[in-house]
């Protein structure tokens, strides 16, 4: 029995660190970074790159930054550095990048502008309703009268 | 036509004529440079343009310039290619007849991980100097759209021949050998 106790002691001293490491790994996976990084020689993003032979040297490369514990944002980081940012599919926010970022803000704000600078301008030239004003126009009225008599309410 | 110079319909034809000026601008940029061949073609020597990478063992870096009154054999290259395997033997044996006559194979590795590379010049015992060219930057420069490409430099410095695709003994002999015969 106490062999038993030594030996499952053991294995668990020994079983530790890799559990400890194993929960402090970040949970990146293939398909969390394929989807954000390029093929560089394909021209296209890397899950969609799915036979070239550059695609599955930089796919084994990323397998290997994750088996490494690396987050996702380090194995970016490790791409731009053999391939330099043309393998990143989305722009990094600084300098002229960040353009990629401002643009579709800054072209939501004008279309926005534009719209309720058109709506103000029809409102302002559509002419004054019957129905604005509170008038009744008067055959529609004498109409009215005559239903009315009608039905003898 | 008065109505088309109003402010808020000139501003959406410029953006649109902005729109289609980077769209045309884009498509211009991703076709290759045949600027080099054509120049070639009509009899001309162009100047090769810079080349200034780190070496692939990371040691230092070599230029062009720094090879200048040498002939040089610029291979671009990668070890994913799959071609490429069966070239750099032929250069590799080149590289051993040529080095005496003051001429070099100058490897180029291109889009492709260090890693990888380094292992490609082990397994084919690869002597002749190679930098690496990771991002592909000066791709576009030498016109080159595939791989492998290989461009023949006099000793002065101005590209003689290209070759886009693989090169064979028959090629090198054709070209390169009166090449070797130029004086600087």
């Amino acid at each position: 029995m106490r062999k038993l106790i030594a030996v499952a002691t053991i294995a668990a001293m020994l079983a530790a660190p890799a559990v400890a490491a194993a929960a402090s790994c970040p949970r990146t996976t293939l398909g969390d970074v394929e989807d954000e990084v390029m093929c560089p020689v394909c021209g296209v993003p890397l899950n969609l790159a799915t036979d070239a032979p550059q695609a599955n040297r930089e796919r084994a490369f990323i397998t290997d930054q994750i088996r490494q514990c690396r987050t996702k944002s380090e194995i970016k980081d490790a791409l731009a550095a053999q391939f330099g940012d043309r393998v990143l599919a989305t722009p990094k926010p600084t300098g002229f990048g960040l353009t990629a970022y401002l643009l579709p803000i800054a072209g939501f704000l004008a279309a926005t502008a534009a719209i309720v600078f058109a709506a103000l301008r029809w409102r302002r030239r559509r002419p004054r309703s019957a129905a604005a004003t509170g008038a009744v126009d008067p055959q529609d009225a004498a109409r009215l009268e005559a239903d009315l008599q009608r039905y003898d309410l | 036509m008065k109505r088309l110079l109003r402010p808020v319909p000139l501003a959406a034809i410029a953006a649109t004529v902005a729109l289609v000026a980077l769209l045309a601008y884009a498509v211009a940029q991703n076709g290759p440079n045949r600027s080099i061949d054509d120049a070639i073609a009509s009899g001309q020597r162009p100047a090769a343009p810079p080349l200034d990478l780190p070496r692939l063992d990371g040691a230092s870096r070599l230029s062009l310039a720094a090879l200048r009154g040498k002939v040089v054999v610029l291979n671009f290259w990668a070890s994913w290619c799959v071609p490429c395997r069966q070239e750099s033997p032929l250069l590799e044996r080149w590289q051993k007849t040529i080095a005496p006559r003051n001429a070099t194979i100058l490897g180029v590795d291109v889009l492709d991980l260090t890693s990888d590379a380094r292992d490609f010049v082990r397994r084919y015992k690869l002597t002749y100097p190679i930098v690496r060219d990771g991002p592909g930057h000066r791709l576009s420069a030498f016109g080159v759209a595939g791989y492998p490409e290989t461009l023949l430099i006099d000793r002065r410095g101005r590209i003689v021949a290209t070759n886009r695709g693989p090169v064979d003994q028959h090629y090198l002999e054709r070209t390169l050998v009166p090449l070797l015969r130029e004086r600087a």
